[in-house]
């Protein structure tokens, strides 16, 4: 079990300026499982996932206490570059946001800034796009604009650009709050494929999701911890009371 | 019952199109007054108008002739205004939006700037002689002229792409930053490149001024009347607003020469729409590139 911890939180604390969003959170992410972070609004669960990969510093007036270990380093070590951390960390948003560029420079403008071996874009474009089941929709349109893909599609092309880093984790921030039934279940299995290969952590609004994908789940309230463990205990008898009233429909 | 409900939508409706047609007439006042100006110009100013008049340099005093030399020297001030105020001006906008951590100190900065462009003109002239004329010893000349332009028109650039650079959205930055690119790769490769074409919008309106200002330039590039074209920026120029004055206020036979005053001004506002044009088309071209 030690041996597979890829993040490790330690007695977290995070302030939006003299507001504490996240009281005391210690908890540890698995290698190769996808995590759901579920609760009701303004509980702290997409304030966690941006703390991961250090998004939260482009907020002005916010504060981190304790320690969050990837790979036996803090991330918010002095010494420690968060542009590093978040090559190795990718993230996928809320809503689609690809850039206004052709579909192959979405995917390639990443790494073609970030890495010096730049010989094998097309391969690199290729094998990211497969990986989020996007190819074969797009492959005669890697040219045109990415802003006429539709939502779902723009979606799996910001999958694919987060892909195209090869980080070792991937955070999302509900991504499929803003798609239809449809492309929701296009990006739940991309996921499924997905787990074997990276780890996910996904923020999501939607319970039967959470069931659906996870491993495991984290329920917060108020930036509290309320309960962390295995998916289906969580959605068939969580050790806490509140977790069940959430779960059920009886608050939130 | 009916008929009161009949009453208050009848006054509802009233009240609409009464607010319609006033603001409909306001458009049309600034229609009208805006095409009489050009009209008048225009009618006035055609006669003058010939390929010798925009070719030749002025004769007989500045009496007869063309004015190819003011054409000129305002086409290499607006340029040379335009080379200095638009790099740095985006520089510092860059630098007030994206870096800088806001604070007091830069909403200081931000008001300080928005003072200099309510500035008169004049005395952006009287700076420019007094800095770049004298204790830089660049003389009258292109340099010192477009340099005080450069600084005339700085504030409405710096606004404009303040404004610009606001209008990326958030989540672009976020994309980039969240692959692991550097902060200024993501302002030089994102945020510029979608903001570019709305910095050009607002400095068109710098152009138009820069072209079309008589203070700044009457102590430190324009000449009176010189029929040689300048060999370096460290020549004067004649120009054409200065040029205006000049024959209006000035001039030898003011009266006789209204002809060629009048095709003057129709010929500055011919270059000022030159100008603006070739932003305009720079601007389309880009704009194709960055819809989102």
């Amino acid at each position: 079990m030690e041996e597979n911890i890829i993040i490790k939180l330690s007695n977290v604390n995070f302030y939006y300026g003299q507001s504490r969003a996240l009281t005391d959170i210690s908890m540890n992410f698995c290698k190769n499982k996808v995590t759901a972070l579920i609760g009701p609004s303004g509980c702290g669960k997409s304030t966690l996932l941006r703390l991961l990969n250090r998004m939260n510093d482009l907020i002005d007036d916010t504060r981190v206490e304790g320690e969050i270990l990837f790979e036996d380093k803090n991330i918010y070590a002095s010494d420690v570059d968060p542009v590093e951390i978040r090559r190795k960390i990718g993230m996928v948003f809320q809503k689609p946001n690809p850039f206004p560029k052709t579909i192959y420079n979405n995917i390639a403008y990443g790494p073609k800034l970030t890495s010096t071996n730049h010989h094998d874009l097309d391969a690199l474009v290729e094998q990211s796009l497969k990986q989020a089941v996007l190819w074969d929709e797009v492959k005669d349109l890697l040219s045109k604009s990415a802003m006429n893909l539709s939502g779902g599609q723009q979606q799996r092309l910001c999958i694919a650009r987060a892909l195209a880093m090869k980080p070792d984790i991937l955070l999302m921030d509900e991504p499929t709050s803003a798609l239809d039934p449809i492309s929701t279940a296009k990006i739940e299995e991309l996921i499924e494929e997905l787990k074997k290969s990276y780890t996910i952590i996904i923020v999501t609004h939607n319970m039967q999701q959470a069931a659906r994908i996870s491993d495991e789940t984290a329920f917060f309230y108020i930036g509290n911890l309320v309960e962390y463990n295995k998916t289906e205990k969580i959605f068939t008898k969580p050790d806490v009371k509140h977790t069940e009233d959430y779960i059920t429909g009886r608050f939130g | 019952m009916d008929s009161v409900q009949n009453n208050s939508m009848k006054w509802r409706y009233f009240k609409q199109t009464l607010f319609f047609s006033v603001v409909r007439l306001s458009v049309l006042i600034i229609a009208l007054a805006l095409g009489g100006i050009l009209f008048y110009i225009i009618v006035n100013g055609i006669g003058a108008i010939s390929w010798d008049f925009i070719t030749k340099p002025p004769t007989d005093s500045m009496t007869k002739g063309g004015i190819m030399p003011a054409i000129l020297g305002t086409i290499y001030l607006t340029v040379g205004a335009v080379a200095v105020g638009l790099p740095l001006g985006i520089a510092s906008a860059i630098y007030l939006t994206e870096y800088a951590k806001q604070g007091r100190v830069i909403r200081l900065i931000k008001v300080g700037i928005n003072c200099l462009a309510g500035v008169p003109s004049v005395v952006f002239g009287l700076f420019g002689l007094g800095f770049f004329v004298m204790f830089m010893k660049f003389g009258s000349s292109i340099l010192s002229g477009s340099l005080t332009l450069g600084f005339l028109i700085l504030p409405t650039i710096i606004g404009a792409a303040e404004e610009a650079l606001k209008a990326v959205p958030q989540t672009f930055r976020e994309a980039s930053l969240s692959l692991g690119v550097s902060k200024w790769q993501t302002t030089y490769r994102i945020v510029l490149p979608n903001a570019l074409p709305g910095i050009l919008t607002g400095s068109i309106l710098g152009i138009g001024r820069a072209a079309g200002e008589t203070a700044p330039i009457m102590f430190t590039a324009a000449a009176y009347f010189t029929a040689k074209l300048p060999g370096s920026i460290f020549d004067e120029v004649m120009a054409l607003p200065y040029h205006i004055y000049v024959l209006a206020t000035a001039g030898t036979n003011i009266e006789a020469t209204r002809p060629i005053q009048f095709g003057t001004v129709l010929v500055l506002v011919g270059v000022v729409l030159g100008i603006d044009l070739v932003a305009i088309v720079v601007r389309s071209y880009m704009r194709k590139n960055t819809r989102w």
